[in-house]
């Protein structure tokens, strides 16, 4: 691989996640009824990141969850098994609240249909909106995000990587050639 | 995981791997939608050449809960030669289009030779072959322990479980030996002399005829189930005697350390290898077992089923998904 290139340093990332914060009270008018979903696995820590902003803006605690999409994904004949991650829907549920999805990357927007699905089986929000790190384009499904930290556009050889502390240790995005796809291929777990 | 044969297909990443995505679909049960949309449209065949209640409604559950189809086959009382029948009813299963085939049969190895025998391309789950192995018993065993005494997590290193019974015709005994060994438990079998395997000095566990002794200290006790037909064969000398020497009892069942816990493979007999107030006990785990083999044996399919995608379509523009290399599939 090519050497990458630095879309976000670790300042950029949490400038934009306080602009996305700020987008979504502006959006949903106070944020009685607000619900926060990351979706696993980067989607998570962003999601606490986004809601512990909120509720310095707003005051109060704002409930949190993840979703895992693992056994809602339409390629399991594809890409083969993958482990499967927590789901934790905070215990006032979704029904008739506002649930803001959050993801790092936006791309053919598979990942987002299979969430939806996964919503429809836990319950049924009053609305649901979508918040990514970064849009990079090259959708499959008529999908679009509410909030995106930035649109980023790439060639589909090309790949985004999203580094978060609570995981990789750091934060950064980086955007670089991808030749790994094969090696990727080869073994399900890494998807 | 193109199949499921033996315990011993299960390195510890592997079975740690299926015990925590088991314990993620087990949080299915407090949700009102209790399915998966995962296997739908995928074709299961659940093929029991032996009798089998518990088993096979649990893997009926689990591959419903998947949204899998499930094709029953009970071939009970066949008088067809085994070997014949197996192949032809393979035959049969793969022309009806058949992904993943669930076997259960009297004959030692008879979920080997369907996974090999290129009689079907679909991937074989062993639901127990004879006294040889029923591997997906042994996960579920492995995390009922793990739920109970490890909060769910982490592995059974240093544990003391002791299986008692018939262990030279178990293939419950077999595949635990295996796996708790695999997971770093200690294992210690306990039988009469003539119910303890040939060669049992070479399997990786210990061995004792002594049950009092075994029990004392033990984190968790295996009872396995007397079949009739062993009481009739004068491998001990009376139902009665058996009991009192290797029948899990109130006052026996103290001799666990504080937590330890009594698991049993069902259905059992009560008041021959387990007391009614054991079976009925805050230590048995019975009816978890029951509930964690669906969990499990959808982890299994779930594995399987993925097994069988590395095999076929991969290296078409889908690949383009995965960029971004990371632990996250992106899109």
């Amino acid at each position: 691989m090519t050497s990458p290139a630095r879309v976000f340093d670790a300042d950029d990332m949490s400038r934009v996640l306080s602009r996305i914060a700020h987008e979504i009270i502006e959006r949903s008018r106070g944020v009685d009824d607000l619900v926060i979903l990351g979706i696993q696995s980067r989607g998570v820590p962003l999601a606490q990141r986004i809601a512990s902003r909120i509720e310095d803006i707003a005051g109060h605690s704002i409930p949190l969850g993840a979703l895992d999409v693992t056994m809602y994904r339409d390629d399991v004949s594809i890409r083969g098994a993958r482990p499967v991650g927590v789901t934790q829907v905070p215990d006032v549920g979704i029904d008739d609240q506002l649930v803001v999805l959050v993801d790092d990357v936006l791309f053919s927007g598979r990942t987002v249909r299979a969430a939806l699905d996964a919503l429809n089986d836990i319950g049924r929000p009053r609305s649901v909106q979508l918040a990514v790190l970064i849009d990079r384009g090259h959708r499959e499904l008529p999908i679009r995000a509410d909030y995106v930290g930035k649109n980023l556009p790439t060639a589909s050889a090309e790949s985004v990587m999203v580094r978060v502390s609570e995981i990789d240790g750091h934060d950064e995005v980086l955007l670089g050639r991808d030749d790994r796809a094969a090696s990727v291929a080869s073994d399900g777990y890494q998807a | 995981m193109r199949h499921l044969l033996s315990a011993a297909d299960l390195d510890r990443d592997r079975a740690d791997s299926i015990l925590n995505t088991a314990a993620q679909l087990a949080t299915l049960q407090n949700r009102s939608v209790k399915k998966l949309p995962t296997l739908r449209g995928r074709t299961i065949a659940n093929l029991f050449f032996e009798d089998s209640t518990r088993t096979r409604l649990s893997f009926e559950a689990a591959a419903k809960r998947l949204s899998a189809d499930v094709i029953t086959f009970t071939a009970k009382g066949s008088s067809v030669s085994k070997g014949e029948s197996l192949k032809d009813t393979a035959l049969t299963l793969e022309a009806m289009g058949a992904e993943v085939v669930v076997v259960r049969h009297g004959a030692s190895g008879a979920a080997h030779r369907l996974a090999h025998s290129g009689w079907t391309q679909a991937g074989v789950i062993n639901a127990g072959d004879g006294t040889h192995e029923h591997p997906t018993q042994a996960l579920l065993d492995a995390y009922t322990i793990r739920d109970r005494l490890c909060a769910g997590a982490g592995n059974l290193d240093g544990l003391r479980v002791v299986i008692v019974g018939d262990v030279l015709h178990s293939r419950v005994a077999r595949s635990n030996v295996i796996l708790l060994g695999t997971l770093g438990a200690e294992v210690t079998l306990v039988a009469p002399p003539t119910l303890m395997p040939k060669g049992v000095e070479s399997w990786p566990c210990q061995y004792t005829y002594d049950l009092d002794e075994a029990l004392t200290g033990a984190d968790a006790v295996m009872m396995l189930r007397v079949q009739a037909e062993r009481m009739n064969a004068a491998y001990f000398p009376s139902a009665h005697e058996y009991s009192r020497s290797f029948g899990l009892t109130a006052a026996r069942a103290q001799r666990l350390a504080d937590h330890g816990i009594v698991l049993h493979p069902g259905p059992m007999n009560r008041g021959m290898e387990i007391s009614a107030d054991v079976a009925d006990g805050p230590r048995s785990v019975v009816v978890d077992q029951v509930t964690n083999g669906v969990s499990v044996r959808m982890a299994v399919l779930y594995e399987v089923f993925g097994a069988r995608a590395q095999v076929g379509a991969i290296g078409n523009a889908e690949v383009d998904n995965f960029i971004g290399g990371e632990p996250d599939a992106q899109g």
